[in-house]
């Protein structure tokens, strides 16, 4: 059987002259916590919003669990949405905001509030119920938007930004729990968001957009440690890109004439390449080996700025014949404590921790 | 700490005194006995309340207001509404132009407004009556009603609507289960407002009454007999409470929706 639950079919939408969304082509599964990251006007929220029927795509289709609801309104949907603002209705009070929904089903009163308490507890607002909007706090206006949304018991709920509103510690444990409520209810989740450490720490899959695009769909740690295009690599977290051109192809492997960094042979898919093709090593800040000592293969370098982070520092590293510096992470309460500018140092660049990006 | 400087709040006090001293002798008088309206004052009488009350003529004109009244600002009400709905929610192309058009009777003198509804009204051979004022006067109300309900409007959050469309509901519900209640406050305003500008309106009703006199017109007759004025000035201190009665009514009314409205979101 197919696990595809949500189909985004070549989707386009245009607001004008722009292109909010250009030709989206992707599949979400059944059950996962699948997040749209990337910066502000890349298109996330249109999608989401495309997704929820608050805007209709000028081409492609839309399947939610094999119907096609692409002309569909939202109140025709089997998706329910959490709202960046959290939309929590401010003339009604917690109970009544969250039997919105509800009501429509006409439900027997018993019935209608066991299931409201049921989202209460779900929630841990147990007591709120007769608690108007404004006398909620952030966190707890974010929690009856969850359960306003969950006690309709949507095939897919849709998050946009929830937690972005929140101050770093609260924002931190939301998102443990939302992680932990997604676990329990077994509802599929459709998540944007800017932040790419809430990306990367909650998601099962991420889609990295930009420009309307999806650049890359794919598990938080490969995104991370194989991102498929330099957007991606630049995006998520801090990368060094070293331009190079190809020297050689053998039959493995290829030697990269790299700079500053000499020729690097690393292993790799040679199938399409060829010699003197432009081409980038990347490679990520915590790959780099640092030593005060010269060792084997080792680029000697200069500490030229240092930022103590507390478990890790953060460092600048100027070397010979490449004018940016690089970026290197070390964690700290090993043998050294601190790391001055000015320092000389030794760095390593261990070949199979570069990635293999295009060029220009 | 910086002291209260002394001149401003005298200039507060004539200022207030310039506005309401004129309005207050109007009760002052009604109640003076003596058809003459000059001080010294001759003794407390209530005798012109209850002439006003046995008037016939004034209370057919009181009824001709109320029901012009009634029926603006219901009519504009609604359809700045529906107005205010369209041009704060939907990108309608024209829609800069089409608020300025609609504001612009507040800007026409009243008497323009009157004489050219009188000629067109004359054209069309449409009898004067009660309806020919009701008509020139939602032309000044529609104006009130839609800057009420539009600053109503704007002031929350258009994914409140939206959440509800969300949860289900279909737009038709929407409106009744999310916007009316939200906007009720600023409904209620703009109903005493239109009421209050069309109770008061003089020069078009003067245009296109016609032979049903509305209650200032016929305040207006009333002038040339001075014993019929202290029984005016009568009816013109009730009409002063009433009114001044459903401005704070308004007013408090609006706050009270602001205050809902406006509350931080919180964190």
């Amino acid at each position: 059987m197919d696990d595809s639950y949500i189909e985004i079919e070549n989707v386009t939408k245009r607001f004008g002259g722009v292109i909010a969304v250009d030709r989206a082509d992707f599949k979400i599964r059944r059950g996962e916590f699948f997040s749209l990251l990337g910066p502000s006007g890349c298109g996330k929220t249109t999608l989401l919003r495309l997704l929820a029927g608050f805007e209709f795509p000028d081409a492609g289709e839309i399947y939610i669990d094999g119907n096609d609801v692409t002309g569909l309104p939202p109140d025709k949907r089997p998706t329910n949405m959490v709202f960046q603002s959290y939309a929590i209705f401010p003339h009604l009070d917690v109970f009544d905001n969250i039997a919105y929904g509800l009501r429509r089903e006409r439900l027997a009163r018993a019935e209608l509030s066991a299931r409201v308490e049921d989202a209460l507890s779900l929630i841990k607002l147990e007591g709120f119920g007769r608690r108007k909007a404004d006398q909620l706090s952030g966190g707890q206006r974010q929690r009856v938007a969850l359960a306003r949304a969950l006690v309709c018991r949507p095939k897919v709920l849709l998050l946009d930004e929830p937690l972005g509103a929140l101050d770093k510690r609260l924002r931190e444990s939301m998102q443990l729990e939302l992680r932990q409520l997604q676990k329990s209810v077994g509802i599929t989740f459709v998540f944007v968001t800017h932040d790419q450490e809430e990306a990367l720490s909650m998601s099962d899959r991420v889609a990295v957009m930009s420009a309307g695009r999806v650049l890359q769909i794919a598990e938080p740690r490969a995104l991370y440690e194989r991102p498929n295009c330099r957007e991606v690599a630049d995006f998520i977290g801090t990368m060094n890109f070293f331009e190079g051109t190809l020297a050689a192809v053998e039959a493995d492997k290829l030697v990269v004439n790299a700079g500053a960094l000499g020729y690097v042979r690393l292993a790799a898919d040679t199938q399409t390449r060829k010699t003197d093709d432009p081409i980038a090593l990347a490679i990520r800040p915590e790959r780099i080996s640092l030593s005060t000592e010269p060792g084997e293969g080792a680029t000697r370098g200069m500490i030229a700025a240092s930022a103590y982070l507390g478990e890790r520092s953060h460092l600048n590293v100027l070397i010979e014949g490449r004018a940016e510096p690089v970026a290197v992470a070390v964690q700290n309460g090993a043998r050294h404590g601190g790391y001055r500018a000015g320092e000389a140092v030794y760095l390593g660049f261990p070949p199979d921790a570069f990635v293999i990006l295009p060029g220009y | 700490m910086a002291r209260k400087p002394k001149g401003l709040f005298i200039y507060a006090i004539f200022y207030l005194a310039f506005l309401y001293v004129p309005v207050l002798f109007l009760p002052l008088f009604s109640f003076n006995n003596s058809e003459f309206i000059a001080f010294p004052l001759s003794g407390f009488t209530t005798r012109w309340y209850s002439e006003m009350l046995a008037d016939g003529a004034m209370h057919q004109a009181l009824w001709n207001s109320l029901k012009v009244g009634t029926f603006v600002s219901l009519l504009s009400t609604i359809l700045g509404l529906l107005a205010a709905r369209a041009l704060t929610r939907y990108r309608v192309p024209g829609g800069g132009l089409a608020l300025g058009l609609i504001s612009l009777p507040l800007f026409i003198p009243d008497i323009v407004l009157g004489i050219s509804l009188l000629i067109l009204l004359n054209r069309f051979g449409l009898p004067l009556s009660l309806y020919g004022v009701a008509l020139g006067h939602m032309l000044i109300c529609m104006p009130f009603a839609i800057t009420v309900l539009m600053s109503r409007l704007e002031g929350f959050d258009k994914s409140l609507e939206e959440a509800s469309l969300d949860l289900g509901e279909t737009p038709w519900m929407t409106f009744w289960r999310v916007t009316f209640p939200l906007v009720l406050p600023g409904i209620v305003a703009s109903l005493l407002l239109c009421f209050i500008v069309s109770f008061d309106e003089f020069l078009i009703a003067y245009f296109l009454a016609g032979t049903d006199a509305t209650l200032p017109i016929y305040i207006w007759g009333q002038l040339r007999f001075p014993s019929q004025l202290p029984k005016v000035l009568a009816l013109g201190a009730v009409i002063l409470v009433v009114t001044a009665a459903l401005v704070f009514l308004a007013e408090w009314l609006r706050s009270l929706g602001n205050r809902a409205a406006h509350r931080p979101a919180g964190v």
